[in-house]
């Protein structure tokens, strides 16, 4: 298991095991974590599971601000996309996320 | 108020299930009325894809979607469908006579023996951006589609957005407008190349304004918009402009209907795959909204609920009636309509 944990809008957190190769959007909606909406059901067609890494993770992980020229398309439907901003279902997990903070935006697309 | 439309059934939903079902209950011998809240049929498959070409529909090895609608909408014609557009659905309430009352949200009401719900994902409708107080603005000066060209002639505009929508009307109003500035998060645009090369030949000629960065803050009061705060890489600026126009894409909601009593799984409406009816009787759900075990979101998936869901509902529409199946090369409904 992996502990991934989700820090919502208005600072709380919901913190949840993830299995590895699942994606971050999957741990969310598993865990019924608010604000992960993913509209689309993780195909990248919607961008409403839009989340931020944390910027100490982003710098530890340097692959995780790889986003896909698809994901970079449909961040532009999302809104205040920042350099760490992702879309969840395009995150895999894997075991050295351990412990990783992700944050949720104050609204999703 | 308005007396209330009296219908044998009522869709709501014009995407190609509504559509479909106009077909399958005129056969069984039932009269339609079709709600949508888009200005015009085909949902999804117009609204988001229209030239897209879908290749899994039977019988047409590549068709667009708004070809798809174009055929369904003429083949639900000679059952003379009465479409209401721009209407969406808010209450549903059982008259003591069992018939249904459906209110719109612009007050219209329907009165039916059946409501069939082919509503997709929902009303499709323009993403908000998160902008605070943007409700004031919206309609006076703030804009997700352009319905007159004329309302921004001589106007600061300013338009969001990296796709066609964005630059298309960027090229359109730029001429027009008093000044013209497109702001979009990065140099990168969906648009079509060569849209995209007509956007940077106008910005290189000094008719448009192109601004990287994302919105922050509507400048305004009582709904006239002053100035647009935005922000790129840690810098903040403020371009007047007293039109906004936004294209961020479409999202949908199913919004009220998940609360007229039925039951739901997942956001979607359960129903009896026997005939498709839900939870209430005389309720009817087809098409991408409807769920159970095996479910695929496919036109054609549609197309066959229409036709199972058919022949329960017209016992419904007309119980004194008895109703035998009929296909459609031996049918006297269609071969009387087909004759006009």
């Amino acid at each position: 298991m992996v502990k991934i944990i989700f820090t919502g809008p208005e600072g709380k957190s919901y913190e949840v095991d993830a299995e590895e190769g699942m994606t971050l959007m999957e741990a969310a909606l598993k865990n019924m974590v608010p604000g992960i909406e993913a509209d689309c059901g993780g195909a990248c067609a919607c961008a409403t599971c839009h989340v931020y890494v944390a910027p100490e993770w982003q710098a530890k992980m340097p692959s995780l601000a790889n986003r896909s020229e698809m994901e970079e398309d449909m961040l532009d439907f999302a809104f205040d996309v920042r350099e760490n901003s992702r879309l969840s279902c395009q995150v895999k997990i894997t075991a050295d996320m351990d412990g990783m903070t992700v944050f949720i935006p104050e609204q999703q697309g | 108020m308005p007396a209330p439309i009296e219908t044998e059934a009522l869709i709501i939903g014009a995407g190609p299930a509504g559509l479909f079902a106009v077909f399958q209950l005129g056969m069984a011998g039932a009269r339609c009325h079709v709600a949508d809240v888009l200005e015009h049929a085909g949902g999804q498959c117009v609204e988001l894809y229209p030239g897209k070409p879908i290749f899994d529909i039977p019988a047409h090895p590549r068709i667009t979607g708004q070809e798809l609608v174009a055929r369904l909408v003429e083949q639900a014609a000679p059952f003379e469908p009465v479409y209401h557009f721009g209407e969406s659905a808010d209450a549903l309430e059982r008259l003591d006579d069992g018939r249904f009352a459906v209110r719109m949200a612009s007050g219209k009401v329907f009165h039916a023996r059946v409501v069939v719900i082919a509503a997709g994902g929902g009303a499709i409708q323009p993403k908000k951006p998160p902008l605070r107080g943007i409700e004031a603005f919206e309609g006076v000066s703030v804009f997700y589609a352009v319905k007159d060209k004329e309302a921004f002639r001589g106007r600061d505009v300013m338009i969001a957005g990296g796709g066609d929508s964005a630059l298309d009307w960027a090229i359109e109003l730029a001429p027009i407008a008093r000044g013209l500035t497109l702001i979009h998060r990065r140099e990168e645009f969906r648009a079509a190349p060569e849209t995209v090369r007509r956007m940077r030949a106008l910005v290189a000629a000094g008719k448009m304004d192109f601004r990287l960065g994302q919105m922050r803050e509507l400048i305004g009061e009582s709904g006239a918009l002053r100035a647009v705060k935005a922000a790129h890489g840690g810098e903040t600026f403020e371009i007047p402009a007293d039109r906004l126009l936004l294209f961020f894409g479409l999202t949908n909601k199913l919004g009220p209907i998940a609360k007229w009593g039925m039951e739901m799984e997942g956001g979607r409406i359960v129903v009896n795959t026997e005939n498709f009816e839900t939870s209430l009787p005389g309720v009817f759900a087809i098409g991408d909204v409807c769920v159970y075990p095996g479910k695929l979101k496919l036109i054609l998936s549609g197309f066959h609920e229409a036709a199972l869901m058919a022949q329960k509902a017209i016992g419904h529409v007309q119980p004194e009636r008895h109703h035998a199946f009929v296909h459609s090369t031996s049918s006297d409904i269609l071969a009387e309509k087909l004759k006009g």
